[in-house]
C-alpha cells in the first residue's frame, strides 16, 4: 500500500489561511490503514482548522468528507458536484489522490493535506516499512525476496558497501542493511551462489527516469470499447 | 600493461607496492594540495585522491589528482559512485586520462549523511545518485579500455587506459560473503584492490586465506590498508564506530600507556603517541606484507600526510623503486 503521514498542522494552516471555504477530503484506502488521511484523519483536521481559524479570528468555513478511492474517477462522482461548491480542497489522499483529483476540479485548487511517503507494509500496528520502489524492473526473484533499491540507502546491486555494522547501515543503526538481510537469507534458501553473478549496470528508463510512466492493458481497453459500442447500440444511438 | 602506471609498473615488477592517501582541502586551496603531493612525493608510488570523502564537499578528485600530477607524484584519483550518473563517470574519465592520469580507484562512497560522522554540516539533504554501483563502475571502466566502448555502447576513438581499482573491507558483515564481494570486483575488472583499515591480522589472514583458496590474489593486486593511529581515543573510535574495522585491546592500550606517559603535558601526550602509532604502522606494515597473496600496502595518514616519509623509510620501503616506462 501506499504510506503517507500527516502535514503539520501549522504548515496545513499557512497553505489555508486565506481560503474562506474549505473540503478536508479523506480517501479511504491505503491512507486510512496507515492513519494518516482517511475520513477520522480528515473530520480531526477539519476540527484543527476550525479552531485555528477562530483562534486567529478569521472568518473560515471547513467540513469534511471521504470516499473510498481517489484513484479511479468513478468514485468521485456522488460527490463532485458538493466538492465544487468549496473554494479549496485539501485532500488527505496519497499524491497520486491530489494529482487526479486536481484534473477534475477545474478553477478549484486541490492542496495536499499528508506527505506521501513510500510504498510500504505494516509489520506490526503503527509501524510502516518501505519495501518496494516501483523501479519498473523487479529483480525479487535474484535477490531473495529483498529488494536492494527500495531497502538499500545506495540502491547497490551487487552487495552490500564496506559499511555495513552488525547487520546495521552506516546510515542509522536503526536501519537494517538490505545486503545483510539479503546474504542471510539466500544462505537460508540455499541460492547463495546466484549472488556471484555481476549484475550489468540497469537501465533506469523504467523507473522515474525515463519519465512519468504509464501502463496500458490493450485488451482490456479493446474489450471496454466493445462494450461501449454495445450500450451506443442498445440506447439507439447507432450511427 | 593496461595503463602503464607507475604503481601497474611497481605491482608488475613483483616488489611489494606502496600507496598513500592525500586529501583534498575543504576551500579552494590548490596550494594545499601541492604542500602535501610535496609531503608525499618518492615516499609512495602512488597516492588516492580521495572523492569528497565522509561526504563532505572538498577540491574534487579530478582536479586535485591533476595538480599533484604536475608536481610529480602519481595520484590514484577516487571516484564514488554517490555523486555522479554513468554519463558524468565516463566524462570524468576522459577528461582525468585527457590530462594524464592512469589510477582510478572505484567506490561507493560514504553516504551524504555522514558529514563527516556529525561533525561537520556536510550535505545530509543531498539527492545521491548510485546510478551504478561499484562492480559495475569497474566494469565500465574496463569496457572503455579494453572495448574501446561506453557504457551505451558508442565507440571511442582513444579509449582511457585505467589502472582499475576497488576497495574491499575484508572483515566487514556479513563476514563469510566478503571473500565473494572481492570476487565480484575482480570478475568486474578490478586490477588491484585497496583493502579497509587492517588492525586485527589475525582476522585478515583468516580471510586472505579463503581468497588464495579461490586463486583472487593471482588475478588482483592486493594491498593491504593500514590507517595510521594517531591517537589513543582515535583507535577506540574506529574499533567502536567504524565498520569493518575491529582493534585489539592490546593496540589501545599501547596508545593509552603512551598518552599516560606523559602525565598532564598534552603537547608531550601528543608527541608520544604519535610516535607509538608510527611504531604501531610499521609493525602492521610488516604483518601486512608477510601475509601470503599480498602485493603491498596502503597507507593512510588521515589529515597527517607528513607521517608518511618516516613510515616508510622506519619501515624498510625507502627508496621507492624506479621503474622506467616501456
Amino acid at each position: 500500500m501506499i504510506v503517507g503521514s500527516q502535514k503539520p498542522i501549522d504548515e496545513i494552516w499557512e497553505m489555508v489561511k486565506d481560503f474562506k471555504k474549505i473540503l478536508v477530503f479523506g480517501c479511504n484506502t491505503c491512507v486510512a490503514i496507515c492513519h494518516a488521511g482517511g475520513d477520522k484523519e480528515a473530520e480531526t483536521i477539519a476540527t484543527l482548522l476550525r479552531m485555528r481559524a477562530s483562534q486567529e479570528g478569521v472568518d473560515m468555513q471547513v467540513d469534511h468528507t471521504s470516499v473510498m478511492r481517489h484513484c479511479e474517477p468513478e468514485y468521485f462522482d456522488p460527490v463532485m458536484d458538493d466538492v465544487k461548491k468549496y473554494d479549496l480542497i485539501l485532500s488527505t489522499a496519497c499524491g497520486v489522490g491530489v494529482n487526479f483529483l486536481s484534473d477534475r476540479t477545474g478553477i478549484i485548487p486541490v492542496y495536499p493535506g499528508i506527505n506521501t511517503s513510500f510504498y510500504g507494509a505494516v509489520p506490526e500496528p503503527g509501524v510502516f516499512e518501505e519495501l518496494c520502489a516501483g523501479c519498473g524492473d523487479c529483480i525479487l526473484h535474484m535477490t531473495g525476496g529483498i529488494c536492494p533499491i527500495a531497502r538499500c540507502s545506495k540502491t547497490l546491486m551487487n552487495g552490500p558497501c564496506g559499511g555495513t555494522k552488525e547487520g546495521k547501515c552506516e546510515v542509522s543503526d536503526e536501519m537494517d542493511c538490505a545486503w545483510y538481510l539479503i546474504v542471510e537469507r539466500m544462505k537460508m534458501l540455499g541460492t547463495l551462489e546466484k549472488l556471484s553473478e555481476v549484475l550489468p549496470p540497469r537501465d533506469w528508463s523504467t523507473s522515474r527516469d525515463g519519465g512519468p510512466r504509464r501502463v496500458s492493458m490493450e485488451h482490456i481497453r479493446a474489450y471496454e470499447e466493445k462494450e461501449g459500442e454495445k450500450t451506443e447500440t442498445a440506447g439507439g444511438k447507432k450511427e | 600493461m593496461k595503463s602503464g602506471s607507475n604503481l601497474e609498473r611497481v605491482i608488475l615488477s613483483g616488489q611489494p607496492a606502496v600507496t598513500a592517501e592525500l586529501g583534498p582541502p575543504m576551500s579552494a586551496d590548490g596550494h594545499e594540495v601541492v604542500k602535501k603531493a610535496q609531503l608525499l612525493k618518492g615516499n609512495c608510488d602512488a597516492a588516492n585522491v580521495t572523492d569528497c570523502q565522509t561526504a563532505v564537499v572538498r577540491i574534487s578528485s579530478i582536479a586535485a589528482a591533476a595538480i599533484a600530477f604536475q608536481q610529480g607524484l602519481e595520484p590514484v584519483m577516487q571516484m564514488t559512485c554517490r555523486d555522479r550518473n554513468r554519463i558524468a563517470i565516463q566524462a570524468d574519465l576522459l577528461g582525468a586520462a585527457a590530462m594524464g592520469l592512469k589510477n582510478c580507484l572505484c567506490i561507493a562512497g560514504d553516504h551524504q549523511s555522514f558529514s563527516a560522522a556529525g561533525r561537520l554540516k556536510g550535505h545530509p539533504g543531498a539527492k545521491n545518485v548510485y546510478d551504478v554501483d561499484t562492480c559495475q563502475l569497474v566494469s565500465i571502466m574496463k569496457k572503455m579500455r579494453d572495448n574501446g566502448l561506453q557504457e551505451g555502447g558508442d565507440t571511442l576513438e582513444i579509449a582511457p587506459k585505467f589502472f582499475i581499482g576497488a576497495s574491499w573491507t575484508p572483515m566487514g558483515d556479513p563476514i563469510d560473503f566478503r571473500p565473494v564481494n572481492l570476487m565480484k570486483k575482480v570478475n568486474a575488472g578490478a586490477d588491484f584492490i585497496q583493502t579497509q583499515g587492517i588492525y586485527d591480522i589475525e582476522g585478515f589472514r583468516s580471510q586472505m586465506e579463503k581468497i588464495r583458496n579461490m586463486g583472487l590474489h593471482e588475478r588482483t593486486a592486493i594491498l593491504g590498508g593500514i590507517i595510521v593511529p594517531r591517537s589513543g581515543m582515535m583507535l577506540k573510535y574506529m574499533d567502536s564506530s567504524v565498520a569493518g574495522v575491529s582493534v585489539p585491546k592490546s593496540l589501545i592500550d599501547r596508545m593509552m600507556k603512551a598518552k599516560a606517559a606523559a602525565g598532564d603535558d598534552k603537547k608531550k601526550a601528543r608527541q608520544l603517541q604519535e610516535g607509538e602509532g608510527k611504531k604501531i604502522t610499521v609493525e602492521l606494515i610488516h604483518q601486512v606484507l608477510e601475509t601470503p597473496g599480498v602485493r603491498g600496502v596502503h597507507i593512510q595518514a588521515i589529515e597527517w600526510e607528513s607521517a608518511i616519509a618516516d613510515i616508510v623509510k622506519a619501515a624498510g620501503l625507502y627508496p621507492r623503486p624506479n621503474i622506467p616506462a616501456e
